[in-house]
Protein backbone atom coordinates (compact mmCIF):
# COMPACT_ATOMS: atom_id res chain seq x y z
CA UNK A 1 0.00 0.00 0.00
CA UNK A 2 1.22 3.33 -0.89
CA UNK A 3 2.40 5.75 1.88
CA UNK A 4 0.41 9.59 1.35
CA UNK A 5 0.60 11.52 4.67
CA UNK A 6 -3.52 11.74 3.39
CA UNK A 7 -5.14 8.79 4.09
CA UNK A 8 -9.00 8.37 2.99
CA UNK A 9 -9.62 6.33 6.06
CA UNK A 10 -8.14 8.56 8.68
CA UNK A 11 -10.96 10.95 8.16
CA UNK A 12 -13.39 7.75 9.71
CA UNK A 13 -10.39 7.72 12.92
CA UNK A 14 -11.21 11.64 13.50
CA UNK A 15 -13.69 10.30 16.43
CA UNK A 16 -10.37 8.92 18.20
CA UNK A 17 -8.57 11.96 18.85
CA UNK A 18 -9.53 12.15 21.80
CA UNK A 19 -7.10 9.13 23.02
CA UNK A 20 -4.16 11.69 23.31
CA UNK A 21 -6.45 14.47 25.04
CA UNK A 22 -10.24 13.66 25.89
CA UNK A 23 -11.60 16.87 27.59
CA UNK A 24 -10.50 18.91 24.60
CA UNK A 25 -11.71 16.47 22.53
CA UNK A 26 -15.18 16.36 23.75
CA UNK A 27 -14.99 20.31 24.07
CA UNK A 28 -14.23 20.42 20.52
CA UNK A 29 -17.14 18.23 18.96
CA UNK A 30 -19.50 19.76 21.24
CA UNK A 31 -19.01 22.94 19.77
CA UNK A 32 -18.51 21.15 16.33
CA UNK A 33 -22.38 19.53 16.46
CA UNK A 34 -23.69 22.97 17.71
CA UNK A 35 -22.30 25.07 15.14
CA UNK A 36 -23.57 22.82 12.43
CA UNK A 37 -26.93 22.12 14.03
CA UNK A 38 -29.83 24.27 12.48
CA UNK A 39 -29.92 27.82 13.80
CA UNK A 40 -30.08 31.79 12.40
CA UNK A 41 -28.82 29.53 9.28
CA UNK A 42 -30.14 26.23 7.93
CA UNK A 43 -27.57 23.03 8.30
CA UNK A 44 -28.11 22.82 4.64
CA UNK A 45 -26.65 26.50 4.04
CA UNK A 46 -23.84 25.48 6.55
CA UNK A 47 -22.73 22.58 4.91
CA UNK A 48 -22.20 24.65 1.51
CA UNK A 49 -20.05 27.72 3.48
CA UNK A 50 -17.84 24.56 5.15
CA UNK A 51 -17.69 23.02 1.72
CA UNK A 52 -15.95 26.48 0.26
CA UNK A 53 -14.05 26.82 3.41
CA UNK A 54 -12.56 23.71 3.06
CA UNK A 55 -11.45 24.70 -0.57
CA UNK A 56 -9.97 28.01 0.80
CA UNK A 57 -7.88 25.93 3.91
CA UNK A 58 -7.54 22.88 1.00
CA UNK A 59 -8.10 19.99 3.47
CA UNK A 60 -8.96 16.87 1.99
CA UNK A 61 -10.88 15.51 4.61
CA UNK A 62 -13.15 18.40 4.80
CA UNK A 63 -13.16 18.29 0.79
CA UNK A 64 -14.42 14.24 1.52
CA UNK A 65 -16.97 15.20 4.15
CA UNK A 66 -18.39 18.29 2.95
CA UNK A 67 -18.96 17.24 -0.82
CA UNK A 68 -20.86 14.29 0.00
CA UNK A 69 -22.70 16.53 3.42
CA UNK A 70 -23.92 19.41 0.96
CA UNK A 71 -24.66 16.91 -2.25
CA UNK A 72 -26.60 14.95 0.19
CA UNK A 73 -28.36 18.14 1.60
CA UNK A 74 -29.40 18.72 -2.18
CA UNK A 75 -26.95 21.28 -3.18
CA UNK A 76 -26.52 20.27 -6.92
CA UNK A 77 -23.54 19.68 -8.87
CA UNK A 78 -23.31 23.66 -10.37
CA UNK A 79 -24.31 24.99 -6.79
CA UNK A 80 -21.21 23.35 -5.48
CA UNK A 81 -19.19 24.37 -8.07
CA UNK A 82 -20.44 28.18 -7.46
CA UNK A 83 -19.16 27.51 -4.33
CA UNK A 84 -15.75 26.53 -4.79
CA UNK A 85 -15.36 29.29 -7.33
CA UNK A 86 -16.33 31.70 -4.13
CA UNK A 87 -13.47 30.22 -1.99
CA UNK A 88 -11.42 30.65 -5.11
CA UNK A 89 -11.79 34.01 -5.79
CA UNK A 90 -12.04 35.38 -1.83
CA UNK A 91 -8.16 33.47 -1.87
CA UNK A 92 -6.91 34.56 -5.39
CA UNK A 93 -8.14 38.12 -4.55
CA UNK A 94 -6.58 38.28 -0.71
CA UNK A 95 -3.39 37.27 -2.94
CA UNK A 96 -3.74 40.11 -4.99
CA UNK A 97 -5.39 42.66 -2.85
CA UNK A 98 -1.41 42.83 -1.41
CA UNK A 99 -0.79 44.22 -4.17
CA UNK A 100 -1.58 47.34 -2.74
CA UNK A 101 1.05 46.65 -0.17
CA UNK A 102 3.55 45.75 -2.95
CA UNK A 103 2.46 49.33 -4.76
CA UNK A 104 2.65 51.22 -1.07
CA UNK A 105 6.04 49.57 -0.79
CA UNK A 106 7.81 50.50 -4.55
CA UNK A 107 6.35 53.74 -4.28
CA UNK A 108 8.03 54.54 -0.92
CA UNK A 109 11.15 53.74 -2.44
CA UNK A 110 11.15 54.59 -5.72
CA UNK A 111 12.55 58.06 -6.84
CA UNK B 1 -33.56 0.09 -19.03
CA UNK B 2 -34.62 -3.89 -18.32
CA UNK B 3 -35.43 -5.20 -15.00
CA UNK B 4 -32.59 -7.29 -13.59
CA UNK B 5 -34.99 -10.03 -14.08
CA UNK B 6 -35.41 -9.63 -17.96
CA UNK B 7 -31.44 -9.45 -18.16
CA UNK B 8 -31.26 -12.85 -16.72
CA UNK B 9 -28.34 -10.73 -13.94
CA UNK B 10 -26.91 -12.93 -11.25
CA UNK B 11 -28.58 -10.43 -8.45
CA UNK B 12 -32.31 -11.24 -9.71
CA UNK B 13 -31.69 -14.34 -7.53
CA UNK B 14 -32.32 -13.43 -3.93
CA UNK B 15 -29.77 -15.96 -2.55
CA UNK B 16 -26.92 -13.78 -4.79
CA UNK B 17 -27.82 -11.10 -2.71
CA UNK B 18 -28.55 -12.80 0.41
CA UNK B 19 -24.78 -13.95 -0.11
CA UNK B 20 -23.47 -10.51 -0.96
CA UNK B 21 -24.75 -9.09 2.02
CA UNK B 22 -23.76 -11.91 4.28
CA UNK B 23 -20.40 -12.21 2.77
CA UNK B 24 -19.38 -9.06 1.29
CA UNK B 25 -17.84 -8.96 -2.83
CA UNK B 26 -14.07 -9.63 -0.95
CA UNK B 27 -14.34 -11.50 2.36
CA UNK B 28 -11.07 -10.57 3.23
CA UNK B 29 -11.82 -6.86 3.07
CA UNK B 30 -15.80 -7.45 4.39
CA UNK B 31 -15.79 -7.53 8.36
CA UNK B 32 -19.36 -5.92 8.73
CA UNK B 33 -20.56 -6.11 12.07
CA UNK B 34 -23.51 -8.89 11.97
CA UNK B 35 -27.10 -6.66 12.06
CA UNK B 36 -28.17 -9.46 14.49
CA UNK B 37 -25.28 -8.93 17.00
CA UNK B 38 -26.13 -5.13 16.75
CA UNK B 39 -29.92 -6.20 18.33
CA UNK B 40 -28.18 -7.81 21.01
CA UNK B 41 -26.09 -5.21 21.91
CA UNK B 42 -29.09 -3.02 22.08
CA UNK B 43 -31.22 -5.93 24.17
CA UNK B 44 -33.80 -5.97 20.96
CA UNK B 45 -32.59 -10.18 19.69
CA UNK B 46 -35.06 -11.80 18.65
CA UNK B 47 -36.88 -8.64 17.33
CA UNK B 48 -40.49 -9.55 18.33
CA UNK B 49 -43.08 -7.96 16.96
CA UNK B 50 -45.58 -5.83 18.66
CA UNK B 51 -49.68 -5.27 18.08
CA UNK B 52 -49.79 -5.19 14.30
CA UNK B 53 -51.64 -2.71 13.03
CA UNK B 54 -50.60 -2.38 9.01
CA UNK B 55 -51.28 -5.16 6.90
CA UNK B 56 -49.33 -4.16 3.43
CA UNK B 57 -50.13 -6.07 0.21
CA UNK B 58 -47.59 -5.56 -2.74
CA UNK B 59 -49.85 -6.49 -5.39
CA UNK B 60 -47.36 -7.23 -8.40
CA UNK B 61 -43.94 -6.19 -9.54
CA UNK B 62 -45.70 -4.95 -12.79
CA UNK B 63 -44.53 -1.11 -13.30
CA UNK B 64 -44.53 1.56 -15.98
CA UNK B 65 -40.98 2.84 -14.96
CA UNK B 66 -37.61 0.91 -13.90
CA UNK B 67 -35.93 3.51 -11.54
CA UNK B 68 -32.38 2.67 -10.34
CA UNK B 69 -32.66 1.99 -6.95
CA UNK B 70 -36.08 0.17 -7.16
CA UNK B 71 -35.94 -3.09 -4.57
CA UNK B 72 -38.42 -4.31 -6.17
CA UNK B 73 -36.97 -4.89 -9.49
CA UNK B 74 -40.18 -3.34 -10.85
CA UNK B 75 -40.91 -2.54 -14.33
CA UNK B 76 -43.19 -3.26 -18.28
CA UNK B 77 -41.23 -6.68 -18.15
CA UNK B 78 -42.46 -8.24 -14.86
CA UNK B 79 -45.76 -9.95 -15.18
CA UNK B 80 -46.18 -11.56 -11.53
CA UNK B 81 -49.50 -9.41 -10.23
CA UNK B 82 -51.47 -10.76 -7.50
CA UNK B 83 -54.59 -12.50 -8.58
CA UNK B 84 -58.23 -11.81 -6.76
CA UNK B 85 -58.18 -15.10 -5.68
CA UNK B 86 -55.68 -14.19 -3.46
CA UNK B 87 -56.81 -10.70 -2.83
CA UNK B 88 -59.92 -12.38 -1.46
CA UNK B 89 -57.97 -14.11 0.76
CA UNK B 90 -56.26 -11.36 1.89
CA UNK B 91 -59.59 -9.63 2.60
CA UNK B 92 -60.82 -12.74 4.56
CA UNK B 93 -57.73 -12.29 7.21
CA UNK B 94 -58.73 -8.50 7.12
CA UNK B 95 -62.07 -9.40 8.10
CA UNK B 96 -61.37 -11.90 10.65
CA UNK B 97 -58.26 -9.23 12.21
CA UNK B 98 -59.62 -6.14 13.27
CA UNK B 99 -56.46 -5.20 14.38
CA UNK B 100 -55.05 -4.32 10.84
CA UNK B 101 -56.37 -0.77 11.15
CA UNK B 102 -54.50 -0.02 7.77
CA UNK B 103 -53.90 -1.31 4.32
CA UNK B 104 -50.96 -0.28 2.40
CA UNK B 105 -51.40 -1.07 -1.11
CA UNK B 106 -48.06 -1.29 -3.16
CA UNK B 107 -46.33 -3.01 -6.15
CA UNK B 108 -44.45 -2.09 -8.77
CA UNK B 109 -47.13 0.23 -9.89
CA UNK B 110 -50.29 -1.06 -7.58
CA UNK B 111 -52.85 0.74 -10.26
CA UNK B 112 -51.52 -1.20 -13.27
CA UNK B 113 -53.27 -4.92 -11.36
CA UNK B 114 -56.71 -4.67 -13.30
CA UNK B 115 -58.06 -6.15 -9.84
CA UNK B 116 -56.93 -2.73 -7.82
CA UNK B 117 -60.10 -0.91 -8.05
CA UNK B 118 -62.29 -3.55 -7.27
CA UNK B 119 -59.63 -4.18 -4.22
CA UNK B 120 -59.81 -1.27 -2.98
CA UNK B 121 -63.27 -1.00 -2.79
CA UNK B 122 -63.69 -4.00 -0.84
CA UNK B 123 -61.23 -2.94 1.66
CA UNK B 124 -62.91 0.57 2.09
CA UNK B 125 -66.22 -1.93 2.77
CA UNK B 126 -64.35 -3.37 5.73
CA UNK B 127 -64.06 0.26 7.00
CA UNK B 128 -60.07 0.28 6.87
CA UNK B 129 -58.09 3.07 6.03
CA UNK B 130 -56.21 2.06 2.61
CA UNK B 131 -52.96 3.81 1.85
CA UNK B 132 -52.13 3.68 -2.25
CA UNK B 133 -47.75 3.95 -2.69
CA UNK B 134 -48.04 5.42 -6.26
CA UNK B 135 -45.45 6.60 -8.52
CA UNK B 136 -47.46 9.42 -9.69
CA UNK B 137 -46.47 8.82 -13.45
CA UNK B 138 -49.22 5.74 -14.04
CA UNK B 139 -51.78 8.47 -13.45
CA UNK B 140 -51.00 10.17 -16.58
CA UNK B 141 -49.23 7.56 -18.95
CA UNK B 142 -52.61 6.19 -20.08
CA UNK B 143 -55.71 7.72 -20.36
CA UNK B 144 -57.56 4.88 -18.57
CA UNK B 145 -55.50 5.96 -15.55
CA UNK B 146 -56.27 9.51 -15.79
CA UNK B 147 -59.23 9.15 -13.47
CA UNK B 148 -57.53 7.94 -10.46
CA UNK B 149 -57.25 11.00 -8.62
CA UNK B 150 -61.35 11.30 -8.78
CA UNK B 151 -61.17 7.26 -7.66
CA UNK B 152 -58.43 8.20 -4.91
CA UNK B 153 -60.87 11.01 -3.64
CA UNK B 154 -64.16 8.96 -3.86
CA UNK B 155 -62.61 5.91 -1.62
CA UNK B 156 -60.90 8.55 1.04
CA UNK B 157 -57.59 6.77 0.26
CA UNK B 158 -54.35 8.46 1.69
CA UNK B 159 -52.14 8.91 -1.60
CA UNK B 160 -48.26 8.13 -0.85
CA UNK B 161 -46.45 9.29 -3.59
CA UNK B 162 -42.82 8.83 -4.62
CA UNK B 163 -40.90 11.92 -5.41
CA UNK B 164 -37.29 11.62 -5.16
CA UNK B 165 -36.55 15.71 -5.16
CA UNK B 166 -37.84 18.33 -5.84
CA UNK B 167 -35.46 19.25 -8.71
CA UNK B 168 -36.06 17.60 -12.57
CA UNK B 169 -32.00 17.00 -13.06
CA UNK B 170 -32.54 14.88 -9.73
CA UNK B 171 -35.76 12.77 -9.88
CA UNK B 172 -34.96 11.81 -13.75
CA UNK B 173 -31.20 10.25 -13.14
CA UNK B 174 -32.78 8.18 -10.30
CA UNK B 175 -36.24 7.19 -12.30
CA UNK B 176 -35.71 7.97 -15.78
CA UNK B 177 -36.34 10.56 -18.01
CA UNK B 178 -39.51 12.75 -18.45
CA UNK B 179 -40.58 11.54 -15.02
CA UNK B 180 -40.44 14.84 -12.63
CA UNK B 181 -42.41 16.47 -15.22
CA UNK B 182 -45.22 13.56 -15.42
CA UNK B 183 -44.97 13.63 -11.37
CA UNK B 184 -45.78 17.44 -11.30
CA UNK B 185 -48.40 16.89 -14.05
CA UNK B 186 -49.96 14.50 -11.62
CA UNK B 187 -49.76 16.17 -8.37
CA UNK B 188 -51.69 19.04 -9.48
CA UNK B 189 -53.98 16.98 -10.97
CA UNK B 190 -54.25 15.52 -7.45
CA UNK B 191 -54.06 18.68 -5.89
CA UNK B 192 -56.93 19.77 -8.50
CA UNK B 193 -59.33 16.75 -6.75
CA UNK B 194 -58.70 18.18 -3.14
CA UNK B 195 -55.06 16.19 -2.33
CA UNK B 196 -52.78 17.67 -0.20
CA UNK B 197 -54.19 21.00 0.63
CA UNK B 198 -53.52 22.20 4.24
CA UNK B 199 -57.03 21.29 5.73
CA UNK B 200 -57.64 18.94 3.25
CA UNK B 201 -58.64 15.26 5.04
CA UNK B 202 -57.53 14.02 1.21
CA UNK B 203 -53.70 13.03 2.78
CA UNK B 204 -51.22 13.07 0.34
CA UNK B 205 -47.52 12.76 1.43
CA UNK B 206 -44.28 12.28 -0.91
CA UNK B 207 -41.42 10.07 -0.63
CA UNK B 208 -38.02 11.26 -0.70
CA UNK B 209 -35.41 8.49 -1.38
CA UNK B 210 -31.01 9.67 -2.04
CA UNK B 211 -30.06 9.81 -5.60
CA UNK B 212 -27.21 8.07 -4.80
CA UNK B 213 -25.09 6.07 -2.21
CA UNK B 214 -25.50 8.37 0.16
CA UNK B 215 -28.51 8.65 3.65
CA UNK B 216 -31.37 10.98 3.83
CA UNK B 217 -30.95 14.51 5.32
CA UNK B 218 -32.94 15.11 8.33
CA UNK B 219 -36.46 14.59 7.31
CA UNK B 220 -38.01 17.54 8.80
CA UNK B 221 -35.76 20.46 6.82
CA UNK B 222 -36.33 18.36 3.57
CA UNK B 223 -40.00 19.04 4.58
CA UNK B 224 -39.63 22.22 4.31
CA UNK B 225 -37.44 22.48 1.50
CA UNK B 226 -39.93 20.45 -0.78
CA UNK B 227 -42.98 22.37 0.40
CA UNK B 228 -40.99 25.85 -0.23
CA UNK B 229 -39.53 24.73 -3.90
CA UNK B 230 -42.77 22.88 -5.21
CA UNK B 231 -45.45 25.44 -4.08
CA UNK B 232 -42.86 28.16 -5.68
CA UNK B 233 -42.40 26.60 -9.08
CA UNK B 234 -45.53 24.70 -9.62
CA UNK B 235 -47.89 25.99 -7.03
CA UNK B 236 -48.03 22.57 -5.25
CA UNK B 237 -49.13 21.86 -1.97
CA UNK B 238 -49.01 18.27 0.21
CA UNK B 239 -49.16 16.91 3.70
CA UNK B 240 -45.97 15.05 5.20
CA UNK B 241 -42.66 14.15 3.28
CA UNK B 242 -41.03 10.86 4.01
CA UNK B 243 -36.97 10.59 3.46
CA UNK B 244 -36.50 6.82 2.80
CA UNK B 245 -32.94 5.12 3.26
CA UNK B 246 -32.31 3.23 -0.19
CA UNK B 247 -32.26 -0.51 1.45
CA UNK B 248 -28.90 -2.34 -0.44
CA UNK B 249 -30.90 -5.02 -2.30
CA UNK B 250 -31.73 -5.33 -6.03
CA UNK B 251 -31.31 -2.74 -8.48
CA UNK B 252 -29.51 -0.24 -5.75
CA UNK B 253 -27.59 -3.21 -4.85
CA UNK B 254 -26.10 -3.23 -8.36
CA UNK B 255 -25.63 0.25 -8.35
CA UNK B 256 -23.75 0.10 -5.46
CA UNK B 257 -21.88 -2.88 -6.30
CA UNK B 258 -21.53 -1.17 -9.98
CA UNK B 259 -20.61 2.54 -8.91
CA UNK B 260 -17.89 0.63 -6.55
CA UNK B 261 -19.53 2.17 -3.28
CA UNK B 262 -20.80 -1.40 -1.82
CA UNK B 263 -18.60 -1.49 1.16
CA UNK B 264 -18.31 2.27 1.77
CA UNK B 265 -22.29 2.20 1.88
CA UNK B 266 -22.68 -0.77 4.39
CA UNK B 267 -20.08 1.11 6.49
CA UNK B 268 -21.93 4.16 6.41
CA UNK B 269 -25.07 2.54 7.29
CA UNK B 270 -23.53 0.41 10.17
CA UNK B 271 -21.61 3.61 11.54
CA UNK B 272 -25.09 5.18 11.89
CA UNK B 273 -26.89 2.41 13.58
CA UNK B 274 -29.17 3.86 16.21
CA UNK B 275 -30.66 1.37 19.37
CA UNK B 276 -34.05 3.83 18.75
CA UNK B 277 -34.29 3.56 15.44
CA UNK B 278 -34.01 0.03 15.66
CA UNK B 279 -36.55 -0.25 18.45
CA UNK B 280 -39.14 1.45 16.35
CA UNK B 281 -38.40 -0.52 12.74
CA UNK B 282 -41.76 -1.35 10.96
CA UNK B 283 -41.44 -4.58 10.79
CA UNK B 284 -42.29 -5.03 14.11
CA UNK B 285 -46.07 -3.61 13.40
CA UNK B 286 -46.61 -4.59 9.80
CA UNK B 287 -47.26 -7.78 7.69
CA UNK B 288 -46.31 -7.79 3.94
CA UNK B 289 -48.44 -10.21 2.01
CA UNK B 290 -46.53 -10.45 -1.24
CA UNK B 291 -48.31 -11.05 -5.00
CA UNK B 292 -48.40 -14.75 -4.98
CA UNK B 293 -49.40 -14.65 -1.39
CA UNK B 294 -46.62 -15.29 0.96
CA UNK B 295 -46.11 -14.05 4.45
CA UNK B 296 -42.98 -11.58 5.38
CA UNK B 297 -42.05 -9.04 7.88
CA UNK B 298 -41.73 -6.13 5.44
CA UNK B 299 -41.83 -5.58 1.47
CA UNK B 300 -37.85 -5.45 1.65
CA UNK B 301 -37.63 -9.54 3.20
CA UNK B 302 -40.28 -10.05 0.81
CA UNK B 303 -37.85 -9.12 -2.61
CA UNK B 304 -35.44 -11.31 -0.90
CA UNK B 305 -37.65 -14.15 -0.63
CA UNK B 306 -37.04 -14.06 3.58
CA UNK B 307 -40.48 -15.42 4.37
CA UNK B 308 -42.01 -14.64 8.16
CA UNK B 309 -40.97 -17.52 10.60
CA UNK B 310 -44.46 -19.32 11.03
CA UNK B 311 -45.07 -22.51 10.30
CA UNK B 312 -47.55 -21.63 8.04
CA UNK B 313 -46.42 -19.31 4.96
CA UNK B 314 -49.19 -18.29 2.87
CA UNK B 315 -52.44 -15.96 3.48
CA UNK B 316 -54.61 -18.71 2.77
CA UNK B 317 -53.24 -20.45 5.93
CA UNK B 318 -53.08 -17.51 8.26
CA UNK B 319 -52.37 -17.88 11.66
CA UNK B 320 -52.87 -15.23 13.74
CA UNK B 321 -51.35 -16.51 17.26
CA UNK B 322 -48.31 -17.73 14.92
CA UNK B 323 -47.82 -14.07 13.74
CA UNK B 324 -47.82 -13.01 17.05
CA UNK B 325 -45.02 -15.29 18.73
CA UNK B 326 -42.90 -15.09 15.18
CA UNK B 327 -39.59 -13.40 15.69
CA UNK B 328 -38.92 -11.35 13.30
CA UNK B 329 -36.10 -12.71 10.11
CA UNK B 330 -32.98 -9.73 10.22
CA UNK B 331 -30.21 -9.78 7.94
CA UNK B 332 -27.38 -7.37 6.87
CA UNK B 333 -29.83 -4.98 4.28
CA UNK B 334 -31.84 -4.15 8.02
CA UNK B 335 -28.85 -1.83 8.91
CA UNK B 336 -31.22 0.36 6.46
CA UNK B 337 -33.92 0.78 8.64
CA UNK B 338 -31.64 1.52 11.56
CA UNK B 339 -29.34 3.89 10.63
CA UNK B 340 -30.03 7.62 11.60
CA UNK B 341 -33.32 8.57 12.43
CA UNK B 342 -34.21 5.43 11.08
CA UNK B 343 -36.33 4.19 7.88
CA UNK B 344 -40.02 3.10 6.86
CA UNK B 345 -42.33 3.07 4.60
CA UNK B 346 -43.34 6.01 6.89
CA UNK B 347 -40.04 7.74 6.86
CA UNK B 348 -37.90 8.23 9.78
CA UNK B 349 -38.85 6.52 12.82
CA UNK B 350 -36.88 8.80 15.90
Amino acid sequence: MANHYYSEEDLGKFSSIGTFQKPLADKFFAWYGEVFAEGQLSAREKSLIALAVAHAVQCPYCIDAYSADAFEKGWNEAQLMEAVHVASAIKGGAALVHGVQMMNKVKAIAM
Amino acid sequence: MKSLKANAHLLADSQQQLSILENGTDTNMYALVPFQQKLEESGLYPLLPLTPSVFQVNVGKMCNQVCRHCHVDAGPDRKEIMTRQTMEQCLQVLAQQPGYTIVDITGGAPEMNPDFRWFVEQVRLLNRHVIVRCNLTIIVSNKKYFDLPVFFREHVVEVVSSLPFYQKDRTDRQRGDGVFDDSIKALQMLNGVGYGLEESPLRLNLVYNPAGAFLPPGQAALEQEFRTALYKDFGISFHSLYAITNLPISRFLDYLLESGNYEKYMQKLVNAYNPAAAANVMCRTTLSVSWNGYLHDCDFNQMLDLRCAVPQHHIADYDHSAMLNRSIVVNQHCYGCTAGAGSSCGGAVV
